[in-house]
């Protein structure tokens, strides 16, 4: 099985290394950027596992449900 | 014979603080200190156990999210729950934060700075067996030394902690003033140090074991383990 787990800061918590690649971005003569947000990709690849687990995993060890919010995607 | 505490000092892999932390334990004729490797599974017969600072697990995906997985963690969390005293000192903090021992959690600080500094600290709540020796209102000067320190909590959170006393020091000034311009890292209410609800677990980002020699610039750390030291002493812990 593959899937992506796809980790964001939550929508209210500040994200001081996305605002300052947002002013990067500017320096760079990118116009209008009104939010930039750092988040995380992480693949995985693994057998024998179900999408309950995967959840799990996703909720307990790669994010951290106070400040991140997690998507998991399965793969085809 | 003094009361003699047996202090464990976890060592996860990346942690740096470990042989500070034991050498600051064992400058206390009261304590004896020895280091205990994450893979252990017993803290059987230890009365304190400290969580020290470094880049447990190199700081991957969050810092101190993987050490909290770690075999003793188990036993940390038992002790925990037993009332045992369990102090973690910034990546220590950062681990008991992920473990959920404490509530809340340390994010990348405002401004992005790693800061190295000394720093004020003002006492929040002298009422817990890490604090005890210290007067209420009073300032120390801890090293800080970090890049994520910034306290987050939701709002509810926040407000049990502070209708609980369970926030112990804040970023102050000398004068013990707590404002935004002497906060290091954007913490929440400038918090530095918490305790849970029972006071038996305690974290915080300054480093109290780099205080604790006159001739690594001062002496106000010494305190927080004599705190320890006289919780045992006066009986209120077998």
């Amino acid at each position: 099985m593959k899937a992506v787990v796809t980790v964001m800061p939550k929508p209210a918590i500040l994200d001081p290394a996305g605002v300052a690649t947002g002013l990067a971005m500017e320096h760079l003569g990118l116009k209008g950027v009104r939010s930039v947000r750092i988040g995380k990709s992480i693949e995985i690849e693994v057998d024998g596992a179900d999408e309950k687990q995967l959840n799990e995993i996703a909720h307990d060890l790669l994010s951290n449900p106070v400040v991140e919010d997690y998507k998991l995607t399965i793969l085809p | 014979m003094p009361t003699i505490i047996r202090g464990a000092v976890i060592q996860f892999p990346g942690s740096n603080c470990d042989t500070d932390c034991q050498a600051a334990l064992a400058s206390f004729p009261e304590i004896e200190a020895e280091i205990v490797w994450h893979k252990e599974t017993s803290l059987e017969g230890y009365d304190l156990i400290v969580l020290p600072g470094g880049f447990s697990y190199g700081d991957y995906l969050r810092c101190g999210s993987i050490a909290r997985f770690s075999p003793i963690m188990g036993a940390v969390r038992h002790a925990a729950s037993t009332g045992g005293l369990v102090l973690g000192l910034c990546n220590g903090f950062q681990i008991l934060c992920e473990a959920g021992l404490l509530p809340g959690t340390l994010m990348r600080n405002r401004g992005l700075l790693f800061r190295c500094e000394h720093q004020h600290l003002r006492v929040e709540n002298n009422q817990t067996p890490f604090t005890s020796n210290l007067a209420l209102g009073s300032v120390v000067n801890f090293p800080i030394a970090h890049g994520e320190g910034s306290y987050f909590a939701d709002p509810k959170t926040l407000a049990e902690l502070n209708a609980n006393n369970q926030i112990i020091l804040r970023y102050a000034d000398a004068a013990g003033t707590v404002s935004d311009s002497v906060n290091p890292n954007g913490s929440l209410e400038n918090i530095a140090g918490i305790c849970s609800h029972g006071r038996n677990v305690f974290g915080l980002m300054p480093h109290p074991e780099r205080a604790c020699d006159a001739l690594l610039g001062g002496t106000d750390g010494r305190a927080i383990f004599q705190s320890v030291i006289d919780t045992f002493s006066e009986g209120k812990r077998a």
